[in-house]
């Protein structure tokens, strides 16, 4: 076997522990390698393949372990996966975590689109139909991006129906529910910024008509829709402004805000289903597992 | 929520915790098998319903469907339900902005420790409410068509004046005859009973509440709509 120990740099070699024939492990320099005494002097077979197979197990670049060294991840890994879910977790439980694959999957979609998209009234649409037409895919990561966005808005009420439901906003957990509210609203702005960017006949008057709705709304109402349209009308600028909002302001709204739900989700742990109760295990049994 | 429902929730919660399970691997198979089953759901949909586009955005050509996406339908619908003009800022903005307020103040208000359904009648109701209200009008907004016709005859110097009218999308918003949707605009059918010529073209210029500006149309078209639509009566 190649000494695949001298290729890699020192400071990601693993340690030699006690026990380790000094073989393995005095990359660091540190002398501290220990003869193993118990070391059989004779092999056969299958003792080589274990030993083998030992090595495997422990190749000599511990990159994750360098990692931890720096970062004390492993404790934060291990820690968020064997944390407990209370007792009663249920399929409803999945929905938040439903809602992020959507939003992810949305983000995904979305740089693709961005690399084909020009935000300006002339070549927006050209640009569309290029990318739908032309684009190797171009149709089909389109089509995940509309109605991924479907699918997002369905699982955030669903979510937030759960959470209503089962009271889970209630102490200590007010501030998640207070979270998710700015991430729904923040969610329907994405629907409506991103309704405009194709550009076509539909996207332009319904933007017009929301304009006018926004524009309707008292003291700032005229103002905030002058400022979205950038201007009297429909024009250049508000493309920009509506992609500016569309792929990096709320985009970063609502990832930040998802880093806040879910830290909060696992500082405060989730709630058990209202029917569960510690005090009366009967209604406990098999069918709240899990 | 007093200092020792506070306490009591927590002991208790602490207990169900501890006769729970870790979140691996059992939580996140559920959320795996979740993961795959959302974009399986996507990938399927855009395989079978694809990215139409429609025609190119054109202030000066007039077939369009001035639709919102359908999780906007209900707030539209609700601009039917509340006709009158002076009444479409509470549709617009009012009502939308105090659901919100009401939404996003939700555990402030409802202090009730209670969190079984059965024992949370006012929470209950309400919650199922609003769900049928919302399903029943994004339900109505998805089967308000809009119409691209006008049945009503018209003498032929009027003719161009109706299908611009009828094509110009007006009728989402509008009923003229037997034909278009009764709101979020008044009815047109005698319009030019009610309002002169010169208003009319004002109207169509200006654009008032909600409805688009017409400014960006030819003269020509513009002139064959105020024409028309004064000549109803
Ligand atoms: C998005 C919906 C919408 C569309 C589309 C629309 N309108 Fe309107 N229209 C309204 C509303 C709402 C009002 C009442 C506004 C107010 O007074 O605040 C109105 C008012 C009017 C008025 C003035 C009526 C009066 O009694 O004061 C006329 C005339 C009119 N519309 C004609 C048209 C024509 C013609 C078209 C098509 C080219 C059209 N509208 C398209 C919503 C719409
Ligand atoms: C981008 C949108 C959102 C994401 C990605 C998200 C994600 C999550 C996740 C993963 C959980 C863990 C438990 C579960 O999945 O049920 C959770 C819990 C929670 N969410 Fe959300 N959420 C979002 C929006 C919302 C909204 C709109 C609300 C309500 C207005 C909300 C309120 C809550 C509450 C109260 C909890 C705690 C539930 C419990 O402890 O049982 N979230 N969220």
């Amino acid at each position: 076997m190649p000494d695949i120990e001298k290729l890699i740099p020192p400071p990601l070699r693993r340690p030699a522990k006690p026990g380790e024939g000094n073989g393995n492990g005095n990359g660091n320099g540190n002398g501290n390698g220990v003869v193993d005494l118990r070391q059989p002097t004779e092999k056969n077979g299958s003792a080589a393949t274990e030993e083998l197979k030992g090595k495997l197990k422990d190749s000599p670049a511990d990159v994750v372990g360098w990692v931890d060294e720096r970062t004390g991840a492993s404790n934060i890994v291990t820690a968020l996966a064997l944390r407990k879910v209370p007792k009663g977790t249920n399929w409803f439980y999945t929905l938040g975590s439903a809602t992020m694959f959507a939003f992810i999957c949305q983000a995904l979609t979305g740089v693709f689109l961005a690399m084909y998209y020009t935000p300006s009234p002339v070549e927006a649409y050209a640009s569309i139909t290029y990318l739908t037409n032309e684009v190797f895919l171009g149709e089909f990561v389109r089509g995940m991006h509309k109605w991924g966005a479907t699918v997002m808005i369905i699982l955030i009420f669903m979510h937030m129906a759960r959470t209503f439901f089962f009271g889970a906003y209630k102490y200590p957990r007010e501030l998640n529910w207070v979270i998710g509210v700015v991430l729904i609203i923040l969610t329907l702005v994405m629907g409506l910024t991103g309704y405009l960017l194709p550009f076509d006949q539909r996207s332009f008057w319904a933007t017009e008509v929301a304009n006018n709705i926004t524009a309707s709304g008292p003291f700032v109402g005229p103002y905030l829709a002058d400022f979205l349209r950038a201007g009297p009308e429909i024009g250049a600028t508000t493309i920009q402004r509506f992609y500016a909002i569309h792929m990096l302001l709320v985009p970063g709204l609502i990832i930040g805000l998802i880093g806040a739900h879910l830290f909060l989700v696992v500082k405060l742990g989730t709630t058990a289903p209202p029917w569960v109760h510690a005090s009366k295990p009967k209604s406990l049994r098999r069918k709240d597992v899990g | 929520m007093n200092r020792h429902e506070k306490e009591e929730y927590l002991r208790e919660y602490e207990q169900l915790k501890k006769k729970g399970k870790p979140f691996f691997p059992y939580a996140i198979a559920k959320d795996g098998v979740m993961f795959v089953l959302v974009a399986l759901i996507i990938v399927v949909m855009s395989l079978m319903l694809g990215a139409e586009q429609g025609p190119k955005a054109d202030p000066t050509t007039t077939s369009y469907v001035p639709r919102p996406e359908w999780y906007f339908f209900f707030l539209f619908e609700l601009l039917k339900v509340l006709k009158p003009p002076w009444l479409t800022p509470v549709a617009t903005i009012g009502i939308p902005t105090l659901c919100m307020v009401l939404l996003l103040l939700l555990p402030f208000y409802d202090r009730n420790p209670e969190r079984r359904l059965t024992r949370r009648p006012i929470a209950a109701i309400s919650g199922f409410f609003v769900i049928i209200a919302m399903a029943y009008l994004t339900f109505l907004g998805a089967n308000a068509g809009s119409p691209t016709e006008i049945e009503a005859k018209v003498p032929a110097s009027l003719e161009e004046g109706k299908l611009v009218t009828a094509q110009s999308g007006c009728l989402a918003c509008h009923q003229i005859g037997e034909n278009g949707n009764n709101g979020p605009g008044p009815e047109l059918t005698e319009i030019g009973l009610r309002l002169p010529r010169a208003t009319i073209a004002r109207s169509l210029y200006i654009g008032p509440g909600i409805m688009p500006s017409y400014a960006g149309l030819p003269k020509k078209k513009l002139d064959a709509l105020t024409e028309y639509l004064a000549s109803l009566r």
